[in-house]
């Protein structure tokens, strides 16, 4: 069971505790209505799946309630760093660089 | 009872605790600190199970966990028995009653043992190459067969009586194994200050130690066992220290997250009845000190599986720690210098050991010496090439290997117990669980693990160190190290003088060479799964490259062990067969369980009533006294219906229908999701939420909600209420409340966090009392306060605040049946005291208590969809008919845009239709597909499903809701529900069978 660090509560708690939400960084369109067909559906169901780091929504359901966001390794299912939701997502190529060290 | 293989003396057995046992019905004797495996042998049996597949006789190979062929059942009582659990392991107690498993009708003779004689047949991959043809065979031949035939021990035919538990534990350093690292990696943590845990799968803590009765052996000037005894008495006395004997770590997951499974009650004749059988730790450690040791590895020369020859360490480990001689006359075949220790202590021990036959061509060592010195004959460059005896080993055949690495025969030698040793494998199990990467470690021909991945180290021989004073001073390092690391300061303790325990030196890997018939001869590789190291080639030949695959066709490595005895030889025969180097063929992944671990002990206290919890509405105890039946609604307990005497359930659910539409019912919907959304931006939050508008819906007033995914498609709906300008009462359905709650809360914390919105779960808080039917507002009107319920005052889709029989209220008029209809919303704490109040009201005007289950049929005659039932992820409003729930003048709302999609528009899709069966008694089963054709040919794609179907008591037959392509334009015509005993003619009619005006609800 992994642990994740909730920046809100700035603990440490057990997996069971949060909920997986996809994704990070994909800003809801402010006018869909003006999206083509091709657009929208980039939005609705495209992503990136990479292989290594990726950064991906996470909830502290079972705790402060707070989204928030994370970078984490999907080879090796680390957690490199956590940050609130609104933040910039991180330099990701300095973050794997730190983590190869 | 005598015990004819047990010496006088000696051991750590209590020779003051005689204990009586039954193995397959006989009664035997043994004492209190033997295992089932020292006891048998203590009373010279060897024959203890038969083979997987050839059903051959087998006996007790090794002393440990990894041991394949000694497995039994365990009986407590008829119905309770455990199955496949090796004799190595289990703890002698009196009483105990043990069954052979996989002969029939006994041990010594079984039927099955044909299946030897037609090996030829059982090659590699037999099942995938036999039971192919004819396709139709295999559901009713070939499964039913191989499952009959498969498996080893019976389960048990009861549920399990037993009681596990669970607890979680965090600690500085969890050491794992309690053999030389371990003891001293534990000691050295736990003297830095750190929090530690030492666990063993054993009994007694000490591992080797625990056999070492070599006089040369001195830890601090102790003999071994006095040592282990004075350094786990420090230990024990430490409060920082945790004890855990009887304990496997079974599974190494992420972030040092490890679980161990403590045996509490097995070995115990009359356990406390408090007590749990085991015990799941889920420890959290800081850092992890993996000291598992090494595991001898058998030799693969030909019938090398015979009862009485095992590993020549298990030899050793029988005598010196339970006094348990594994035969009179022995033979040892080795290729490495820690069997001529077994030779030398079985000699000592009076056992006539008559050869050691050494692989090696020039073995040279002080063990070697000593062998010789002590008079034991010892021959270099000979191997064991075959071997004779059908229930015990009785000859040995010898086999001379010549320099160019030819074998020619050197007779054969009589003895009644075979030792062998091919060298000794460092067990990675672990570390390779904790997903690191082991790597070749050429000098000793092993597997050794490589950087950590995770927060821990390897210690001692199971890194492929060797030698007492070694392994030892590695130990306290990795305590030290690890400690540090975990707390900040670290302290390894003077490393005590070490005399003896020198390492030695050799092995050997893979088949050895013989002078047989190669195609007649069988050598094990896999003693469990029956694999050989024909199989293993064959594997090749057939043209699998790679050792994860050849691992699953000849099932090498996929016994309860996992391969910890035989992987390493099968690697050694593959990458042979390959041309490959080993490194370059590599080693399959060790997996969780590192041994086998019972349901019960994973399921722990989650079984029965406590494996969910449950939720009960306040007026649960009410419907209980009124003998509801009761269904599962996700994790809620709902009143289904209220059966009076004599009636069953279509009786009950008639009766029910009838009296709400006739008079009043009373209904508990307590259940429905309920969240409060507050805040001056309140409306506009709904407004993006819901398809529906909201800006100008009045206080006072409820509006149905329906709510899309992004993806246009229905994921909940509700009525919500406007109390104030800032505040609604949003419901959801009962299923869908944590689902909504998250959804909102998603796009108002990411989506729109400039909204001033606050989004409450009121679920628990309320309870709902729903009154339905013409006499609904007779039955509260003198109930309520502060309350105008005069149509004009409170027309349908309006709410008041005031009190009902005291109790603040929020009182809904709304209608999920069709009739006019109220809903209460009262504090839950005074839920009961007002249903309660109601009831006597609804029973004056012979109204009813109902359940779901009329619930659902007054709705469906209303044509009215439950989310979940009528909808599946794939519906759109337009597809359930309900557009006019869509606000046309948005801009914006989630899903909105997704309902221009090419799929959404498209002609085709799925709608919401009625269907009427030509047959009115005829129920229509849910789920059952809709077709143009009576008998459609093959392949034909259904038009759609039935969602809904009830007996309709208000028509007086049968109706159903259904999904069908293009369902609306085909309204008046004939389709069918194909069953199996024939197809059912429907006529496609409007959803709405009851009322389609809707008079009945605007009175």
């Amino acid at each position: 069971m992994l642990l994740i660090h909730c920046p809100y509560c700035g603990v440490e708690r057990p997996e069971i505790e949060f909920r997986y939400g996809g994704e990070a960084h994909i800003a809801r369109p402010a006018e869909p209505s003006k999206l083509s067909d091709e657009e929208w559906a980039e939005f609705l169901y495209m992503r990136t799946n990479p292989r290594g780091l990726m950064a991906e929504r996470w909830r502290h359901v079972h705790g402060c309630g707070r989204f928030f966001n994370a970078i984490r390794d999907t080879v090796s299912d680390r957690f490199l760093k956590v940050y609130k939701a609104g933040e910039k997502r991180p330099d990701m190529k300095k973050l794997a660089a730190e983590a190869a060290q | 009872m005598k015990q004819p293989q047990r010496i006088a003396s000696g051991g750590r057995i209590d020779r003051a605790a005689p204990l009586s046992f039954t193995f397959d019905g006989e009664t035997y004797q043994g004492f209190k600190g033997d295992t089932l495996a020292s006891a048998l042998l203590a009373n010279d049996i060897h024959l203890v199970g038969r083979s997987f597949k050839y059903h051959r006789p087998r006996g007790i190979l090794t002393a440990g966990s990894e041991e394949p062929n000694a497995l039994v059942g365990l009986r407590r009582d008829e119905g309770q028995n455990t199955p496949n659990l090796r004799a190595t392991q289990i703890e002698l107690y009196s009483g105990l009653d043990a069954v052979s498993q996989n002969r029939f009708p006994s041990l010594s003779f079984d039927i099955g043992a044909v299946n030897d004689l037609l090996s030829p047949l059982f090659a590699a991959g037999f099942y995938y190459k036999t039971f192919m043809w004819p396709q139709s065979f295999w559901n009713k031949v070939y499964e039913p067969f191989i499952r009959a035939a498969a498996g080893l021990g019976n389960a048990p035919r009861d549920a399990d009586r037993d009681r596990y538990a669970n607890t979680y534990a965090h600690c500085d350093v969890l050491v794992i194994g309690s053999g030389p690292a371990g003891l001293a990696a534990a000691t050295a943590a736990a003297e830095s200050g750190a929090r530690v845990i030492l666990c063993d799968e054993q009994r007694e803590m000490g591992g080797s130690l625990l056999h070492e009765n070599d006089p040369s052996v001195a830890i601090s000037s102790e003999p071994a066992g006095q040592w282990v005894e004075k350094t786990l008495a420090d230990l024990a006395a430490n409060d920082r220290v945790t004890l855990l004997p009887r304990t496997t770590a079974f599974g190494y997951f992420a972030q040092n997250f490890v679980a161990l499974a403590e045996r509490v009650t097995d070995h115990l004749a009359d356990p406390d009845p408090r007590l749990p059988r085991e015990r799941l730790w889920q420890v959290r450690a800081k850092q992890v000190v993996i000291a598992t040791g090494a595991i001898e590895r058998p030799m693969v020369f030909p019938e090398n599986d015979r009862p009485g020859i095992m590993m020549a360490e298990a030899g050793r480990i029988y005598l010196n720690r339970y006094g348990a001689k594994v035969g009179s006359r022995v033979v040892i075949a080795t290729a490495c210098d820690t069997a001529y220790h077994a030779a030398i202590d079985l000699k000592q021990a009076g056992i006539e050991v008559d050869l050691v036959a050494d692989l090696r061509p020039d073995p040279q060592g002080a063990a070697i010496d000593a062998a010789k010195a002590a008079g034991i004959r010892v021959e270099p460059a000979m191997v064991v090439t075959g071997t004779q005896g059908r229930k015990r080993v009785s000859k040995a055949l010898l086999g001379r290997v010549r320099p160019d690495g030819s074998v020619v025969s050197a007779g054969s030698i009589a003895c009644d117990c075979l030792l062998m040793s091919g060298g000794w494998t460092p067990n990675v199990s672990l570390y390779s669980q904790s997903r690191g990467k082991v790597v070749f470690d050429e000098a000793s021909g092993a597997f050794v693990p490589g950087p950590s991945v995770q927060a821990e180290r390897s210690a001692g021989s199971c890194r492929g160190i060797n030698g007492l004073a070694a392994v030892i001073e590695d130990g306290f390092e990795a305590g030290e190290v690890a400690a540090k690391a975990a707390i900040g300061k670290g302290k390894r303790p003077e490393a005590p003088e070490v005399s003896g325990g020198e390492a030695g030196s050799g092995g050997t890997l893979g088949a050895l060479p013989h002078d047989r018939d190669a195609a007649r001869v069988r050598a094990f590789v896999d003693f469990q799964n029956d694999v050989t190291a024909k199989d293993v080639k064959l594997a090749v030949r057939e043209g699998f490259q790679s050792i994860e695959h050849i691992k699953r066709y000849t099932t090498t490595g996929m016994a309860t062990d996992q391969g910890r005895l035989s992987n390493m030889n099968a690697l050694s025969i593959a990458s042979t067969a390959l041309d490959r180097t080993i490194p370059d063929v590599g080693l399959t992944t060790f997996r969780q369980p590192y041994t086998p671990v019972t349901f019960g002990t994973l399921a722990t206290t989650s079984r029965g009533d406590l494996f969910d919890p449950v939720r009960q509405t306040p007026i649960h105890g009410w419907a209980e006294e009124q003998g509801a039946a009761f269904e599962d609604v996700g994790l809620w307990k709902r009143a289904w219906y209220f059966p009076k005497p004599g009636e069953g359930m279509h009786e009950a659910v008639a009766r029910e229908c009838a009296t709400v539409r006739e008079t009043v019912g009373l209904f508990d919907a307590s259940t429905l999701g309920k969240i409060e959304v507050v805040g001056p931006d309140a409306a506009e939050f709904l407004n993006r939420i819901y398809t529906n508008p909201w800006l100008k819906l009045g206080v006072g007033k409820l509006r149905y909600g329906l709510m899309l995914n992004e993806a246009g498609f229905i994921m909940d709906d509700g009525v919500v209420g406007r109390i104030a300008e800032d505040r609604f009462h949003v419901t959801t359905t009962t299923g869908g409340a944590p689902r909504v709650l998250a959804h909102m809360e998603d796009y108002l914390q990411t989506e729109w966090p400039d909204l001033d919105v606050w989004l409450t779960s009121t679920t628990e808080q309320w309870a709902v009392i729903a009154v339905q039917g013409p006499k609904a507002r007779e039955a509260i009107a003198p109930l309520v306060e502060g309350i105008d319920l005069a149509p004009e005052a409170m027309p349908h889709m309006s709410m008041q605040t005031g009190t009902i029989c005291g109790v603040p209220t929020r009182l809904f008029r709304v209608s999920f049946t069709g009739e006019l209809g109220f809903e209460i919303n009262v504090p839950a704490s005074k839920g009961r005291e007002v249903w309660e109040a109601v009831w006597e009201r609804v029973k004056a005007l012979e109204g009813c208590a109902y359940g779901t289950e009329t619930m659902h049929v007054l709705r469906a005659e209303k044509g009215y969809i439950i989310v979940g039932q009528e909808t599946d992820g794939t519906v759109t409003p337009d597809d359930v008919g309900m557009d006019w729930a869509i606000g046309k003048k948005k801009a914006d709302f989630v899903g909105m845009r997704s309902l221009a999609r090419p799929d959404i528009v498209v002609s085709g899709r799925k709608q919401l239709v009625g269907l009427l069966t030509d047959n009115p008694s005829v129920v229509l089963e849910e789920g059952a597909q809709v077709t143009q054709e009576a008998r459609p040919a093959l392949k034909t794609s259904a038009l759609g499903h039935v969602t809904s179907s009830y007996h309709s008591p208000a028509l007086g037959r049968s109706i159903a809701l259904a999904l069908v392509a293009d369902g609306r334009a085909k309204t008046g015509s004939t389709l069918y529900v194909p069953m199996p005993d024939g197809p059912i003619a429907v006529e496609v009619v409007s959803p709405v069978f009851y009322d389609p005006q809707g008079a009945r609800l605007d009175v």
